[in-house]
């Protein structure tokens, strides 16, 4: 084992998406090369369409790479499996369980019923919903599911945590809210997160490192380390600088969409 | 306002109740063909104090038992096959449908040719009468499944058999209700069909012999009787699981 791939963790290396439909084939994007190292707090940022969806479904083991290899710690991602977690734009959450045993459906059969339970308590309580233990999901604000969804995601105990635009469906209010939780929570565990988000000021203000992602075809146009202190304030003059310099990234992008379904 | 709701319900029976003695006591009709309500009344008080009445239901709900229990299981047991395998579906989905609209009566001759004048024969009109519509309601709840539940129990590594069981039964569990209630209102009807045409006993016989005597206040008791059970069963049984499972999948 050489020192190179000590550091290897979650890695991407030319992956490409093709989805083939009846008659046409449609390709998402080619070519993504990605090395993630642990414990990295990882924002991918990019045009609706683009792919960011499908390249986390991927990982996620739940879409296959059409080209290319996805590996965590060495070994090659075919099909999903526990050691990766996800979060949906939806929560998901089963709704003939209450709060504990959703969060317990994944550990069926790796533990005791009284270990499972005790396991659940804990990260409902990390997500601050041990009061709701017993309750149904349809009793549940949005938000308060999404933390479900998480605690779910984590009580697998996964290497990497893969969220969809998890905050996406919710207001502004209890968005920031989660924020605040989640960081504390990615501090608390140490766990690797991939996450996917439109909003340019969410990646800013959680990530150590964005990636904008084109469209048209799909790639990767930006690979930014974000080294501003946390807590990042809004008006802080870092966070602004970044801000505009990835929206004219975005931009660009956007423009040359809207120029092609123009001239089409 | 719950109050409110049954005195306005009894008064709406109390009208239509008066009308029906105001068109007796006017002799529009012979009193043969149009009895009093007090001569309908009577003859359910007799019917159900005589114990003949009892009797009928007994039968009748023996046999709704019978076939409706086969019923949801075989209907059960179709549906899933069609839900899961799309070449089944492909080949044969279409029939179901044929079947399932086919009134049950239509049953009666051939459940009698095959069996005779037999309780086996009412059965098996209940049998085919809820099969088909449960089998499609089955069929929708595994089609209807989220996608996003399958894809979320996968990703914690959930698959085969237990992904079945864990999340795809479950999850069909309001359409299965759906289909239950209207398995059963399908064997109701069913049940009736049968029963009418057979030589008993069941309260579709007590009908079909009530019409033989000329006795249509019997007769026009005995619908009352199907009317308020059909009713009963289907408010303080099937309509209540519907709603509370409705509620609890987070579907109202
Ligand atoms: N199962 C599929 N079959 C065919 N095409 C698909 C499929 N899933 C996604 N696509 C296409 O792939 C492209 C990328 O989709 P994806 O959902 O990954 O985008 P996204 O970046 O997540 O967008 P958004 O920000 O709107 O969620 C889209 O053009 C979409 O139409
Ligand atoms: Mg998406």
């Amino acid at each position: 084992m050489n020192e190179g791939e000590v550091l290897l963790f979650l890695q991407l290396k030319q992956v490409g998406k093709t989805f083939t439909t009846e008659e046409k084939q449609f390709q998402v994007f080619s070519n993504i090369d990605l090395d993630i190292t642990e414990n990295q707090f990882v924002s991918i940022l990019g045009p609706s369409g683009c792919g960011k969806s499908t390249l986390l479904s991927m990982v996620a083991g739940l879409e296959e790479a059409s080209e290319g290899t996805i590996s965590l710690e060495g070994s090659l991602i075919k099909t999903p499996g526990p050691d990766r977690g996800m979060v949906f734009q939806q929560p998901s959450l089963f709704p003939w369980l209450n709060v504990r045993d959703n969060i317990t459906f994944p550990l069926k059969g790796k533990m005791t019923k009284q270990e499972a339970n005790d396991h659940a308590d804990h990260f409902l309580k990390m997500v601050q919903l041990s009061r709701f233990k017993e309750n149904y999901i349809f009793e549940l604000s949005g938000g308060m599911q999404q933390r479900v969804a998480i605690a779910r995601a984590l009580a697998m105990d996964p290497k990497v945590l893969l969220m969809d635009e998890p905050f996406g469906a919710l207001d502004e209010q209890t968005r920031h809210i989660m924020h605040d939780e989640l960081m504390k929570i990615w501090q608390e565990t140490q766990k690797t997160i991939l996450f996917v988000t439109h909003s340019i000021n969410e990646a800013i203000k959680l990530s150590d490192r964005i990636v904008v992602m084109g469209t048209r075809p799909g790639r990767i146009i930006a690979d930014i380390n974000v080294d501003i202190p946390r807590p990042r304030e809004r008006s802080n003059l870092e966070v602004i600088e970044l801000e505009k310099e990835i929206m004219s990234l975005l931009e660009g992008e956007i423009n040359k969409v809207l120029k092609e379904e123009l001239n089409q | 306002m719950k109050w409110n709701l049954i005195i306005k319900r009894i008064l709406f029976l109390v009208v239509v109740i008066g009308i029906w003695q105001l068109i007796f006591t006017l002799n529009i009709f012979e009193d043969i063909i149009f009895p009093s309500p007090f001569k309908v009344f009577t003859a359910l008080y007799e019917g159900f104090a005589g114990g003949d009445f009892f009797v009928a239901l007994g039968a009748s709900f023996k046999h709704l038992f019978s076939g409706l229990s086969l019923a949801i299981v075989i209907g059960t047991i179709i549906g899933v096959i069609f839900g899961k395998s799309k070449q089944a579906d492909e080949t044969a989905g279409m029939y179901l449908i044929a079947m399932q609209s086919i009134p049950s009566i239509v049953w009666v001759p051939l459940a009698i040719m095959l069996f005779g004048f037999t309780e086996f024969a009412v059965v098996f009109v209940i049998v085919l009468g809820g099969t088909f519509v449960m089998a499609l309601n089955v069929r929708s709840a595994i089609h209807n499944v989220p996608p996003q539940l399958t894809r979320a129990a996968r990703t914690m590594g959930t698959k085969g058999f237990p992904l079945f069981y864990r999340v795809e039964i479950p999850a069909s569990i309001p359409y299965f209700m759906s289909g239950l209630r209207l398995a059963w209102a399908f064997s109701w009807r069913a049940l009736m069909a049968g029963e009418l045409l057979s030589n008993g006993p069941g309260l579709g016989y007590t009908l079909s012999y009530a019409q033989d005597y000329a006795r249509m206040d019997q007769v026009i008791g005995i619908i009352i009787i199907i009317g308020v059970i059909g009713a009963l069963v289907d408010h303080f049984v099937f309509s209540k699981l519907e709603k509370t499972v409705m509620r609890r999948w987070g579907l109202q």
